[in-house]
């Protein structure tokens, strides 16, 4: 498994060669590695990088093999008694309902859901430049935010300190994959992926042929049941012969069953208003606080349109060049680069120095949990960012959104051992901090409303000044 | 020559390598050094369909026409809303997809696809035809991730060390 821990990218590398800042003396001899080699985001790739994963893949395996092991008992027990007394369609029926729903299982796992690349430094630096307020060095402007209007509708674009870019709309970062990931829907540990753009159908097949599967074969065990205790025994004696005499395989088919067919319904309507699960926890477009009604402006206004485009609309491309090539060693770009002389440029690149080593300190730091890292709750995206804290003293013209007060953070912290900020509010960052420093992975729930958790810290994202 | 190895593989064929497209692209990378950036936006007034903004950045006043710059931008525009357009084929498309249980991704390339592999033959012929005799480059968005379009600005090294963008005169052009 590659380590694609997120490492700030160093622009001078970036023009000769995407590596990491330790291969910036190597010489390249070797075969040239493929992108996704390197990818930022916490993903895992499978095949050479044409199967991409997401690090918390959580319980996948769990998904499957419930599935694998619910069918398996059904066509074992039921099967042969069904097709004796019913029909030889049953299995087959089930054979199919079965290899969808693999199908569709597969595909939204290792499918990338939509994942936009982070910006290049020159985009980043372009971007720093537009937005920036002239005068204040010292004082940082609020996160920041810029207003579109969207077929009459004003939409806000955030821009997100991770990818250094302003987010498109509807995209969102998730913060356990560390992507923004467009038409960002949720993150769903069961799939052990995002749910996005590009794999919001896969997902929706899957859960619509996941119903059908596990309603066909409740329907075929109560037909078992049934006909068994017709026969001649008696209901308790039936349930006894069956798989069904195992109480905790009931259980588990009763609760799949339910949540399963309420999360289709759930999914259904979203589809049907072209809405997100995000949007929708969010109440982005719902009438809040008595504030002026806002309208969802990506409805086509009427439901067969709306499926349409979800779901048999265009297949976008995978924005992300998993399998290229990363380009090769060249002298020539890496002397015109150093022709740019943007100081951005420099200062970032002398802070790239001190962030292998600043990250492993605070890294161990928040470990041992006397140390604030975090400015501030309100700017969790800032992680890497925070990362840039120059271990100088020298306060550095670096157009980094969060480098005032964590640069005072850092220097009163470095001077004294007592954290400024109160307990709870670090607490409350530590809480918000973006995984790169949460070892354990986060306990599955089945609730999938609790998972957007890419979008949780977006709350804390107005100025918390 | 130069030989650089393949950036692009089988389904990636539209990506092209941006350090040589052509002899005479190398060659202005290795007679010009790079001066600017200029970035064209995405324009979201639409919704989220893929669409530039058309405005003519200040940068590039002394460098190309209006005009020709606009062609570029409304082209790829239009190309772009034609690979995203909803309408028989793409339903047909998702339905047989659907159908097959997605597999059928696996072997047919996409319309999305195709437009794509227009649009890099599109820009790569602006490039050499419009765009390298006047000392700019343009990047295919979909290595930016379609967020924006990139126009590299280059000067000729021979020139004195004048201040990015502002030099109005390049001695590789031939005007």
């Amino acid at each position: 498994m590659k380590n694609c821990e997120y490492q700030q990218i160093d622009p001078q590398a970036l023009s000769v060669t995407p590596l990491s800042a330790q291969n910036l003396g190597e010489k390249k001899a070797q075969s040239p590695r493929r992108k996704w080699e390197v990818f930022p985001g916490k993903n895992r790739f499978f095949c050479d990088g044409r199967l991409i994963l997401s690090r918390q893949s959580g319980i996948l395996p769990l998904t499957m093999g419930l599935i694998v092991v619910t069918c398996g008992l059904f066509f074992a027990f039921d099967c042969p008694f069904l097709v004796k007394h019913l029909t030889i369609f049953i299995p087959v029926i089930g054979g199919v309902l079965f290899v969808f729903v693999a199908i569709s299982l597969l595909r939204t796992s290792f499918t990338d859901p939509g994942i936009l690349p982070r910006a290049t430094p020159d985009e980043a630096a372009d971007i720093e430049r537009q937005i920036d307020t002239s005068g204040s060095s010292t004082y940082r402007p609020p996160p920041r935010t810029k207003e579109i209007l969207i077929n009459q509708q004003v939409v806000k674009l955030k821009y997100c300190f991770t990818c250094k870019m302003f987010r498109p709309p509807r995209t969102s970062h998730c913060s356990l994959c560390d992507n923004c990931v467009e038409r960002f829907d949720h993150h769903c540990p069961w799939v052990g992926n995002c749910v996005g753009k590009r794999n919001y159908r896969f997902f929706y097949s899957f859960i619509i042929s996941l119903s059908f599967l596990t309603s066909f074969i409740f329907g075929c065990v109560i037909t078992h049941i049934t006909l068994l205790s017709q026969e001649g025994k008696s209901l308790v004696q039936a349930i006894e012969e069956s798989p069904a005499r195992y109480p905790l395989s009931l259980v588990i088919c009763f609760f799949s069953i339910w949540s399963i067919l309420g999360l289709s319904g759930f999914h259904t309507y979203l589809v049907a208003s072209n809405l997100t699960t995000n949007e929708d926890i969010k109440g982005s477009w719902s009438s809040k606080r008595g504030a002026e009604e806002s309208e969802n402006p990506y409805t086509y206004n009427s439901i067969i349109t709306n499926c349409c485009v979800t779901l048999c609309g265009p297949m976008p491309p995978s924005l992300i060049d998993r399998r290229g090539f990363l380009p090769p060693d060249e002298p020539i770009p890496a002397a015109s680069a150093s022709d740019i002389e943007l100081p951005p440029f420099r200062a970032k690149n002398d802070a790239n120095m001190c962030t292998q080593s600043t990250k492993d300190v605070l890294e161990r730091v928040v470990h041992s949990s006397d140390f604030p890292v975090l400015c501030s709750p309100g700017t969790p995206k800032t992680t890497p960012q925070v990362l840039n804290v120059s271990s100088r003293a020298a306060p550095t013209s670096e157009p980094s959104p969060s480098v005032g007060c964590t640069q005072q953070q850092a220097r009163q912290s470095a001077a004294t051992a007592c954290p400024p900020f109160s307990r709870s509010n670090k607490r409350d960052s530590l809480h918000s901090i973006n995984p790169a420093f949460r070892l354990a992975s986060p306990s599955p729930t089945l609730s999938h409303t609790t998972l957007i958790l890419g979008d949780a810290p977006d709350t804390g994202f107005n100025p918390l000044h | 020559t130069h030989t650089y190895p393949l950036t692009h593989t089988r389904r990636t064929r539209y990506y092209i390598n941006p350090y040589c497209i052509t002899l005479s692209l190398c060659e202005l990378r290795h007679s010009a050094s790079l001066a600017n950036k200029v970035f064209i936006q995405r324009d979201y007034s639409e919704g989220t369909t893929c669409k530039f903004q058309t405005k003519f950045p200040s940068e590039l006043e002394s460098r190309i026409e209006r005009t020709l710059f606009e062609d570029t931008v409304k082209t790829l525009n239009n190309y772009y809303a034609e690979a995203e357009k909803i309408g028989g084929q793409s339903y047909l498309e998702g339905c047989l997809a659907c159908a097959t249980a997605y597999l059928i991704f696996l072997c047919m390339e996409t319309r999305y696809e195709k437009v794509l592999k227009k649009i890099a033959k599109y820009i790569q012929e602006q490039n050499e035809k419009i765009y390298a005799p006047r000392g700019l480059l343009i990047t295919d968005p979909i290595e930016r991730g379609m967020r924006v379009i990139e126009i590299s600005i280059y000067e000729d090294r021979g020139s004195s060390g004048s201040s990015s963008g502002s030099s109005s005169v390049s001695g590789s052009t031939a005007r």
